[in-house]
């Protein structure tokens, strides 16, 4: 029998997340690639403002809190004042891809050599459902309450597509944790893009599509199903870069 | 650096910053500052320090708060419009009592403005610029010498009291070159065991944060960091008094502004009128009992800014109002001539309309 424990980079503390709310899942996937990569006790993490504002709770490592889409501009403060440290930050879509587009691919673009974990959950979560720059065409939030129109507010924005045009970035991944396997392949990105950084390699960025069942006005379950359903289609899954591994295959 | 060198005011800062242990800076070009940026651009990788040109303001202003939050000396500069953008940033370092040093070389305003030396950030600056109840300290260097050793003085202040300081600087100060040592007393920087540096599972995380959604709390900690800036208001005012002993006339300026006054002030007393100059060096915070031991001596106060006039508002709260105060003021770049300053003091000490 496996028993799972918590992982050590994981403070044995109540989650704030609503029941069905992926983040606690992918929190534990980065807890456990801390714990075994042996980098916690070196390890700065960037906390952003959504939803995860308060993971500096709930890491064991050292935490920044950030600005609303700033902490790849902390992270790279961070990085800069010590190399020698493992920086990652953590971040909602609308802190990533609407308020902190510019620090993303600058940071991106510098191949500036920090892990990413970026949470896609298509809505702005923690202001309570408003359209984020990731909801899909139709969506239904706060703030499309008819539907997300493009004619009036444009496409939903496809970040690792975006960032794999950059001859900067290490690599690129979107994985989902809607089943478990999908756990166990998100694990594996997620571990990869922290071991790029110990190894010097540079900007490595998970898009994790998640849900927000709170918002989405779904069941947890019917929350993982609309994962498939709708935002896999356009969002698929997959690694959009991974410059080493290209290299060695030509 | 102890041997005189000639040098513009904008590089004596990037050169005192480095002598004060600071390794790391992050900028945006803006004129007038760029001198600052393109001095550590050269020095740093020489000295094993970090220069990196951000993709704006914004994003230097974070990658501050970043290497503050991990410990070390760290510096941006910026230009007015630039100054704004970084306000946000400057809440949150004075939220998570980070210390940083931040260079406003200033232009006029508002808006894209101009590009010549101005001092109307003076209110950004001193009331604390970006949102929340908080200041940070502001330095006013009036020469060269002054802006290598303020932005010394400002690395040691900002760690003692973990808060931003500020160089409030303008343009003209920062392209004139003058003589200037770095012969500096360089005390080592305090420990800062809140850094975030690393646990190395020896201790538990720290934290640096602003975010506290509990009221009670959020005040406490806002009245636990006004009591500090009480604390800095007794101890760090600076300010310098020239002639103000027996002065019926004091002019009260800062930066550039003084140097101006202090050729009028020194006109004046050739000219047998008992002229003073009073130059507050910290803006804030404001050197309230220099201004205050005027009252009862002191007929007229003239107040020199390259503003529409925003330093008056802290004389006149330091005086209670209780001595007639006339604004000299230009604005938009330009810079008041002696001898209008010195037109104003003769016009006071005749005794003539004070339009307050
Ligand atoms: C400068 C600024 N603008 C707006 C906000 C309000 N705000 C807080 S969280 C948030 C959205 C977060 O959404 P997302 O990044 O998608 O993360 P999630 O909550 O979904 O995990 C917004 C707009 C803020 N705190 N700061
Ligand atoms: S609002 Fe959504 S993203 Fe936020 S905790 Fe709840 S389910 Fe998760």
């Amino acid at each position: 029998m496996v028993v799972f424990e918590r992982p050590h980079a994981l403070l044995d503390v109540p989650l704030h997340y609503c029941p069905g709310c992926t983040h606690g899942i992918v929190h534990r996937l980065v807890a456990e690639c801390l714990d075994e990569l042996e980098i916690e006790g070196k390890t700065i993490g960037i906390a952003p403002v959504g939803c995860s504002v308060m993971a500096y709770d709930y890491f064991g490592c050292d935490v920044i809190e950030a600005a609303h889409g700033r902490a790849p501009a902390v992270a790279t403060g961070v990085k800069r004042a010590d190399p020698s440290k493992i920086v990652f930050t953590y971040q909602g879509d609308g802190d990533l891809a609407s308020i902190g587009t510019a620090e993303t691919v600058h940071a991106a673009t510098r191949n500036e050599n920090i892990t990413v974990i970026f949470i896609n959950n298509a809505i702005y979560g923690m202001t309570g459902g408003q359209m984020a720059p990731t909801s899909l065409v139709g969506q239904v939030t706060q703030t499309s309450p008819y539907g997300r129109d493009p004619k009036l507010c444009g496409y939903p924005v496809k970040i690792c597509e975006m960032l794999s045009q950059l001859e900067g970035p290490e690599y690129l991944a979107r994985v989902t944790v809607n089943n478990v396997a999908r756990v166990r392949e998100a694990k594996k990105a997620i571990k990869k893009a922290f071991q790029n950084q110990i190894d010097g390699k540079g900007f490595s960025l998970v898009e994790v599509l998640s849900a927000c069942p709170t918002n989405w006005g779904k069941t947890p379950k019917d929350a993982l199903k609309w994962i498939d359903d709708a935002m896999i289609p356009y969002y698929p899954l997959g690694v959009y870069k991974d410059r080493s591994a290209d290299q060695e295959n030509r | 650096m102890s041997e005189k060198v000639l040098m513009k005011g904008n590089e004596a800062i990037a050169e005192a910053a480095i002598t004060a242990g600071c390794r790391h800076y992050f900028g945006y070009p803006i004129t007038p500052q760029t001198e600052i940026a393109a001095y550590m651009a050269k020095r740093m990788p020489k000295i094993g320090g970090t220069f990196l040109q951000a993709e704006s303001e914004i994003a230097a202003i974070n990658m501050v708060y970043g290497a503050a939050s991990a410990g070390k000396r760290v510096m941006t500069s910026s230009s007015s419009p630039g100054i704004s953008l970084k306000s946000e940033g400057i809440s949150y370092l004075a939220g998570s009592d980070l210390p940083a040093v931040i260079v406003n070389a200033q232009r006029g305003g508002p808006g894209l403005g101009g590009i010549q030396p101005s001092q109307s950030d003076y209110f950004q600056a001193t009331r604390g610029g970006g949102h929340g109840d908080y200041h940070i300290l502001v330095l006013a260097p009036a020469s060269v010498q002054e802006m290598a050793a303020l932005t010394v003085k400002a690395f040691d202040l900002a760690d003692k009291w973990r808060m931003p300081a500020m160089i409030l600087a303008d343009g003209t100060i920062g392209q004139v070159m003058e003589p200037v040592t770095f012969d500096f007393d360089i005390a080592p920087a305090p420990e800062k065991p809140w850094a975030t540096t690393g646990t190395e599972l020896r201790r538990p995380h720290n934290i640096v944060n602003s975010l506290c959604l509990q009221p009670e709390e959020l005040e406490r900690q806002n009245f636990a960091r006004f009591d500090r800036y009480a604390q800095v208001e007794k101890e760090e005012p600076l300010c310098e008094e020239y002639l103000t002993e027996d002065a019926d006339v004091v002019v009260a300026a800062f930066g550039i502004a003084a140097r101006v006054s202090k050729n009028a002030v020194d006109e004046a007393r050739r000219q047998g009128i008992k002229a003073g100059l009073i130059r507050p060096i910290t803006l804030w915070p404001f050197p309230k009992a220099n201004f205050a031991k005027l009252v009862g001596k002191t007929k007229a106060i003239i107040t020199v800014e390259l503003s529409m006039g925003q330093m008056v508002e802290d004389v006149l709260l330091a005086t209670k109002c209780r001595i007639p105060v006339e604004k000299c003021n230009r604005a938009g770049g330009m810079i008041p001539s002696s001898e209008r300053v010195l037109r104003e003091i003769v016009e006071a000490s005749q005794g003539g309309e004070i339009p307050w």
